[in-house]
């Protein structure tokens, strides 16, 4: 019989790999043909490694015959957002100027992930460097939403969120910023978690804006996120910004009681644009918690309004100076012609970079400028000090936030293309998190009349992802919203 | 704030960009927009607090200062647009 890959977790996969009921060769040939069938509809894979994947398979094959796997993901087929540096494969942040690029090394996130056993089978498609709520910002084009083909996954990280939901693989990585996680993982139906900044190395993904940009893991299940997290935390000498804080077991800790818990309950992200059904869906979620002995209580975050402003001001300068290294001189697209090195450096970022990339180095530029730096970077920078202070009194007297992840379900196609600040008020409600470098889990908690999936947020303390994964894990035992899966897609005839 | 045209090329040099007319176009209105809801941020009297610049609490890393990883020229140079030997090729840059 054929395998079904939605029908399977990263932990019921490796169960029965274990019982040597299946192997890991017909779980990724399971992945490879879901991709071949379904991928010129979903569009969310840049490059598919099949060769790669079969030769990664057949050596976990082995070491599970003689009853040695590496660890819980030994043999499992997993895709990686296009960010993530990967040995001998391209890896183009959905961006021209990359288009050929071939990193000569692992990053840290992909190395840990190859030395557990898991299969990569290929790169997913994002925003261009990670820069949007839609996936629509890519150079090779759009992916599509499974539950609606008219509707955007959300993004930068919607391939990675989309290969997961269509069962074109049991898991996959994607970084966050200001919601790039948690937004695909809200529109698509599944689990995605955004690690507090520092947990997990960044060493080798493409950078955007470093001081809120965190890799994470996508998921069918909040048990799986909890195993993925378990192989990608800790510390990495070779991120000057990851943190020396231990790594709790969190896969073998989770239980179905929630026990003690103080869930806050952030007024301002219930109050302006909410659709009806996101606004009913995210209450009777919170229900579910108080009903497995949680305590509820309605806490203000005041400065939240001016959560966007802030962000777009930070991500924008911060991108403007990483991005100066595309120069089309070490690697990357140069464009031809140039006459002298300020006309190489001009026309080949010009060429190579999109409408969005260039307009947030723009903006980002603008604010680092003499003249304008304190009155926008200066001041953003202190604004978040503000920010961060309503987390911290809410921690005070709460252990987790619980809120939606987006104010609307997926929106369609085009929708917003045209109109680049309506597309970033899509973070509305996910983007204080990074200011504020908190970890937040985005769980699916119902679905809307157009049978659209709807996300619940839960906020934790910095380095408090157990409480997260504890509450959501606490929260399936009770509901179904997880098993939920979105319907076949088939290829075009 | 209003953006012009001559601001946009200003920032446009800085950032290394050679725009097309129509782009400089474009961006003029567009960052015009996006400054012009970002001037909320006024409406928050900042006065004495302190900037956050990066939300951790440690200290800078440091490491022993010790050579690591060995030359890999073949490696370095295999993603470069053009190069001669083991150097990257780029164009004359002195007049």
């Amino acid at each position: 019989m054929k395998l079904d890959l939605s029908s399977l977790t990263l932990a019921t996969a490796a169960e029965r790999l274990s019982r040597r009921e299946i192997s890991s060769r017909e779980l990724t040939e399971a992945a490879l043909e879901t991709i071949a069938r379904t991928d010129a509809r979903l569009h969310a894979f840049l490059t598919v490694s099949a060769d790669e994947a079969r030769a990664q398979a057949a050596a976990a094959d082995e070491r599970l015959a003689r009853g040695e796997p590496l660890s819980a993901l030994d043999g499992l087929p997993l895709a990686l957002k296009d960010v993530f540096s990967t040995r001998g494969v391209r890896t183009t942040a959905a961006s021209r100027i990359l288009e050929n690029f071939v990193p000569p090394y692992d990053g840290t996130a992909v190395a840990r992930l190859r030395a557990s056993g898991a299969v990569f089978v290929g790169k997913t498609n994002c925003d261009e460097f990670a820069m949007g709520s839609s996936t629509e910002n890519s150079a090779f084009g759009a992916t599509r939403n499974p539950w609606d083909l008219t509707r955007v996954p959300g993004g930068s990280s919607g391939g990675s969120a989309v290969a997961v939901a269509a069962g074109q693989c049991l898991g996959a990585l994607g970084t966050d910023t200001g919601g790039s996680i948690r937004l695909p993982a809200a529109y698509c139906g599944i689990v995605g978690l955004k690690p507090t900044y520092g947990r997990v190395s960044r060493y080798g993904i493409v950078a955007y804006a470093s001081s809120l940009d965190q890799v994470g893991p996508f998921a069918r299940d909040v048990r799986d996120a909890a195993i993925l997290l378990e192989a990608l935390a800790g510390h990495d000498p070779l991120d000057s910004t990851s943190a020396r804080v231990a790594v709790p077991r969190y896969a073998s800790a989770l239980r179905a009681e929630l026990g003690t818990l103080r869930v806050g309950v952030p007024r301002e992200y219930f109050e302006e644009g909410l659709q009806p059904e996101v606004e009913s869906s995210v209450r009777e979620a919170i229900a579910v918690l108080e009903s497995l002995g949680a305590s509820i209580e309605i806490i203000s975050l005041p400065h939240a309004r001016y959560a966007i402003a802030t962000y777009y001001l930070l991500a924008t300068a911060e991108a403007s100076s990483n991005l100066a290294r595309y120069d089309g001189i070490r690697y990357g697209r140069r464009a031809g012609g140039a006459q002298n090195l300020a006309e190489t450096y001009g026309r080949s970022r010009a060429e190579g970079f999109g409408a969005e990339v260039k307009r947030r180095i723009m903006l980002g530029t603008y604010a680092l400028s003499a003249g304008y730096y304190d009155a926008y970077y200066g001041k953003a920078q202190k604004v978040r000090t503000l920010i961060r202070r309503d987390f911290d009194e809410a921690f005070a007297r709460c252990d987790v936030l619980a809120a939606p992840t987006a104010a609307t379900t997926a929106f369609a196609l085009g929708e917003k293309l045209d109109d680049p600040l309506s597309m970033y008020l899509s973070d509305v409600l996910t983007i204080s998190v990074n200011l504020a470098g908190l970890p937040a889990l985005s769980l699916p908690c119902g679905v809307d009349g157009a049978g659209l999936p709807i996300g619940l947020q839960l906020i934790g303390k910095p380095f408090d992802e157990l409480s997260l994964l504890g509450a959501g894990y606490a929260y399936e035992q009770a509901t179904d919203w997880h098993s939920q899966h979105p319907p076949a897609v088939e290829q075009a005839p | 704030m209003k953006i012009t045209r001559d601001d946009v090329r200003h920032v446009a040099a800085l950032a290394r960009l050679a725009l097309s007319s129509e782009e400089e176009e474009k961006l003029a209105v567009e960052l015009e927009a996006i400054l012009g809801y970002v001037e909320k941020l006024g409406e928050l009297d900042t006065e004495g607090i302190p900037a956050t610049a990066h939300v951790l609490d440690a200290g800078p890393a440091l490491r022993d200062d010790e050579v690591r990883n060995g030359p890999d020229v073949d490696g370095l140079l295999a993603n470069a647009p053009d190069r001669s030997g083991s150097f990257f090729r780029v164009p004359k840059i002195i007049e």
